[in-house]
């Protein structure tokens, strides 16, 4: 006779507040982000009314409004149209060589936006790589369609991966029940398998939307006129700099839009399965002869994805071999892990008292630090970055273009992809092995850092791994904060694709395709163990 | 001087209608195994946790050795606790499980300490393995072998046997029970089986929906149960209304000759094996054997007599079958039980959960 009852009920949650010291990370973390961000509007509402009105009521906001806006839902529609399928084919059908597949639908993901816009731009021009072994001349790939190839391109894993895992997790007797109520194949489709798809679909949507709207690299290479380009532009050279200003808060608030449509979408959707007992296996629909233009779609997507930046790279590299330049591809290698590893470190230090106090201590107090943990991942990082530059400037002039102040921004800006595997970790490891140590005398800090913390270890490793190599290939933050002269790779690729040196960017884009793929493969390992 | 002395104990969780426990008092005596006994939800597991500091009350004080120890956080207690599940650190030996606990012990000393704990808890050649190639039984012996390091002043157990398969757990009860005698060690147990408290504890507390119905011997409160909970809860028992004038009480079984002395209307509770059954002859006090359980060393009668099931337990020698008429005697007095109000206390809180 076990007491079933009242083993299930879940112990009441310890209703002693939090101790003091684990709200010292997230009350920085509020501070660091909103100081500047106030201080962003102090800025852009100091000039007289007049101008602020000419500033605020420009036609050309709307025109920039309305490219943001095109260029946001285009990459959201054409990852869609990419990853929809091709997760469909790797999860459900027989198609051949899944895994494969799988692979290569995610290693898109190591060429990040503006080293994809290197490798569209480097097909066409007098020089490019049609002139070069064709004769043909094309001109350059630029402005909306330019930036729509870069960014989708770079972004539908994220949407691939997020459908991927929901059709994979999905009961088939849901399928097998509508089927037996007289819906055919395409009746399923929509009435059973897309609304399922829906929770996956919208986060993935989110993901790509905040990238979209937070870029820089490609659509300043593609010369687009959205609002980071237009902030770009008047940050680097007319440097209007209230009007600047401007131009981060309308972009900051359209940024918050999805994070806030999510919340909303998400809370009412429930997609759990219901029923008992352990869920079967799917069934793999056979292709037969849409065998052969599935592969087609699958080859177009590896050549476009894959095989354009990597043959661009292989190519600038055969035509000037990269020996010479080595010494400071690997300086910049050097500044860009000279930011990227301490931000890494300091995230995953945040990151663990915030997570502690979402999981050990639920309160709004810490749902409201985990939210702002996620409003500091959706802050376009131009706008969060000329905020930076503000303060910094007027108040903390000795921080200004210093390496901590770069370092404080990376933190802000990748916390939230530190705090998951952590969560997970945290959740893994029962309060009770707390409770127990402390009535085996510990107090509450030796009690976590003896018993909790060994158990963390993967999540921890698995989140400065994964800030570690995001904040390598960063660039629009490290474009705005890195002290003069620190240049990362990022910053190398672009000032140097931007002037149309392809030659010479080549050997750092190289360089950062190399190591991001071992993000990849640290994300889909991440992702076998859950 | 007590161990501990808890008063006036409560404890409201937010969106509860009742406190989940309500002032709750009991005292712990040196050198005694206290029991608190209740089914699911009744609150003793809060109870516990409160005396270990996991948990605030909202009210009331709980002293260990005359000491007040509410204001304390869980460490400065110097109290054991045993989990239902053990919590053992998964990452570590259960020889450094063990050590763990030795704070004060120097550290070349911890290690023969902890390694007499596990031979004392009955464990050997186990003291490089993980807890998790472990057993249930031995995870068990390691948690106690885990508190005991600390030397506790008291040792509380939450359901430390209920996770062990009924083969193990009346072994492993009954050696616990004589390693706490021999080291002269206080303990609480929490526990939701009437069998384990009656058979572990020096004492018990009997709770019911936050609330102490009963404190004392097992003898006690099973033979003088005073609620019609505690008679229902320890046992099976069978509860009349009557009218009581001294020792006799006028009851639908006749006249039942009832302890303590009583007047007026009563409940009652007459336990089964209290009941004598004999061969129906069509006389008075007679039902109908209705079913009938083999239970080995004795059988368990459903008798139905006058509208109401009555049980039975009989020696093995008798042997009656439904449909056959008996005739039904006490051989004990019942007891009067204190329940105010008196008959709404007849379905006793099984779904008080």
């Amino acid at each position: 006779m076990t007491d079933a009852l009242s083993a299930a009920r879940p112990l009441p949650a310890e209703h002693d507040r939090p101790p003091w010291y684990l709200l010292v990370a997230p009350a920085a973390v509020a501070v660091v982000m909103l100081v500047p961000l106030v201080y962003l509007v102090v800025r852009a509402t100091e000039a007289d009314a007049a101008t602020l009105a000419s500033l605020v009521l420009r036609r050309r906001n709307l025109e920039l409004l309305g490219n943001t806006l095109l260029l946001t839902g285009g990459v959201v529609g054409a990852t869609t149209l990419i990853a929809l399928p091709l997760a469909w084919l790797v999860v459900r059908t027989d198609v051949p060589a899944a895994r494969v597949v799988t692979f290569l639908g995610v290693l898109p993901l190591s060429v990040p936006g503006y080293v994809m816009a290197f490798a569209l731009l480097s097909l066409g021009g007098n020089h490019g790589f049609l002139a070069g072994v064709f004769g043909i001349v094309v001109a350059r790939p630029s402005g909306y369609w330019g930036a729509l190839a870069a960014l989708t391109l770079y972004c539908f894993p994220y949407v691939f991966l997020n459908v991927r895992a929901a059709l994979a997790g999905m009961d088939p007797s849901l399928e097998e029940s509508a089927r037996s109520m007289g819906y055919g194949h395409g009746g399923v489709l929509y009435r059973v398998i897309l609304p399922h798809l829906a929770p996956a679909l919208f986060s993935g949507w989110l993901i790509v939307a905040i990238y979209v709207l937070g870029d820089f690299g490609a659509i300043a290479l593609m010369r687009y006129e959205v609002f980071s380009y237009a902030i770009y532009t008047q940050y680097s050279g007319a440097f209007d700099r209230t009007y600047a200003a401007w131009l981060s808060l309308m972009l900051l608030a359209l940024a918050m839009v999805p994070v806030l449509l999510e919340g909303r979408l998400l809370r009412s959707a429930k997609y759990a399965r219901t029923g008992t007992g352990v869920a079967r296996s799917l069934r793999r629909i056979r292709l037969r002869a849409w065998k052969i233009p599935a592969l087609v779609f699958i080859a177009l997507i590896a050549a476009g994805a894959i095989g354009l930046p990597f043959g661009m790279l292989a190519y600038w590299l055969s035509l000037r071999p990269p020996w010479g330049e080595l010494g400071r591809v690997g300086q910049a290698f050097l500044a860009s892990a000279g930011a990227a590893a301490p931000a890494a470190i300091c995230t995953v230090l945040v990151a663990i008292p915030i997570a502690y106090l979402r999981v050990r201590h639920p309160s709004p107090l810490s749902r409201t630090a985990e939210r702002l943990v996620y409003v500091g991942y959706a802050l376009p990082p131009l706008s969060l970055a000329l905020a930076m530059v503000f303060f910094s400037l007027r108040l903390l002039r000795p921080l200004y273009q210093s390496l901590p102040l770069l370092i404080v921004a990376y933190v802000i800006s990748f916390l939230a992809l530190a705090i998951g595997p952590i969560r997970s970790a945290l959740l893994q490891a029962p309060r009770r092995l707390e409770e127990a140590a402390r009535s085996l005398g510990l107090s509450p800090l030796p009690a976590f850092a003896r018993t909790v913390l060994p158990l963390l270890r993967r999540g921890v490793l698995a989140s400065v791994g994964l800030v570690f190599v995001i904040a390598m290939k960063e660039l629009p933050i490290a474009f705005l904060l890195a002290p003069t002269g620190y240049v990362t790779l990022s910053v190398a690729v672009f000032s140097r694709t931007s002037e149309a040196m392809h030659v010479e960017a080549a050997p750092y884009a190289a360089a950062i395709v190399l190591f991001s793929s071992l993000f990849v493969g640290l994300l889909l390992r991440h992702e076998g163990k859950e | 001087m007590h161990v501990l002395e808890v008063r006036d104990m409560t404890r409201r969780f937010a969106g509860m209608t009742h406190p989940a426990v309500d002032s709750v008092s009991f005292r712990v005596e040196p050198g005694e195994i206290f029991g608190l006994l209740g089914p699911s939800g009744c609150g003793k597991t809060t109870t516990l946790r409160m005396i270990a500091g996991f948990e605030s009350p909202d009210n009331g004080t709980v002293l260990i050795r005359e000491r007040e120890v509410v204001s304390l956080p869980p460490e400065r207690r110097n109290v054991g606790f045993v989990f239902q599940d053990y919590a053992l650190f998964p990452h570590l030996s259960v020889l450094r499980n063990v050590m763990f606990a030795m704070r004060g012990t120097p550290a070349r000393l911890r290690e023969k300490r902890a390694a007499e704990l596990l031979r004392m808890v009955g464990l050997t050649r186990v003291d490089q393995r993980m807890p998790d190639e472990l057993s249930g039984g031995q995870q068990q012996r390691v948690a106690i072998a885990r508190a005991l390091g600390a030397d506790p002043q008291l040792l509380l157990m939450d359901e430390p046997f209920s996770n062990l398969d009924v083969a193990l757990r009346d072994a492993t009860r009954r050696e616990v029970r004589a390693l706490l005698k021999e080291q002269g060690l206080n303990a609480i147990l929490v526990t939701h089986d009437q069998e384990e408290a009656l058979s572990f504890c020096d004492r018990l507390a009997v709770m019911n929906a936050g609330k102490i119905e009963q404190v004392g011997t097992p003898e006690e409160v099973y033979h003088h149960p005073r609620t019609a909970f505690v008679a229902q809860f320890l046992g099976r028992s069978n509860l009349f209304e009557g009218e009581a004038d001294g020792e006799i009480a006028r009851t639908s079984m006749g006249a039942l000759s009832i302890r303590p002395a009583a007047h007026g209307r009563v409940l009652l509770s007459l336990r089964p094996e209290h009941i004598v059954l004999t061969k129906g002859c069509g006389g008075e006090l007679e039902g109908e054997v209705v079913a009938r359980e083999f239970r080995g060393h004795d059988l368990t009668y459903r008798v139905r007599y006058e509208d109401r099931s009555i049980i039975a337990h009989t020696e093995y020698t008798h042997s009656f079958y439904p449909g056959q008429r008996v005739r039904l005697m006490a051989r004990e007095p019942a007891v009067v039980l204190r329940d105010m109000n008196g008959s709404a206390a007849l379905v006793p809180g099984e779904a008080h959960g």
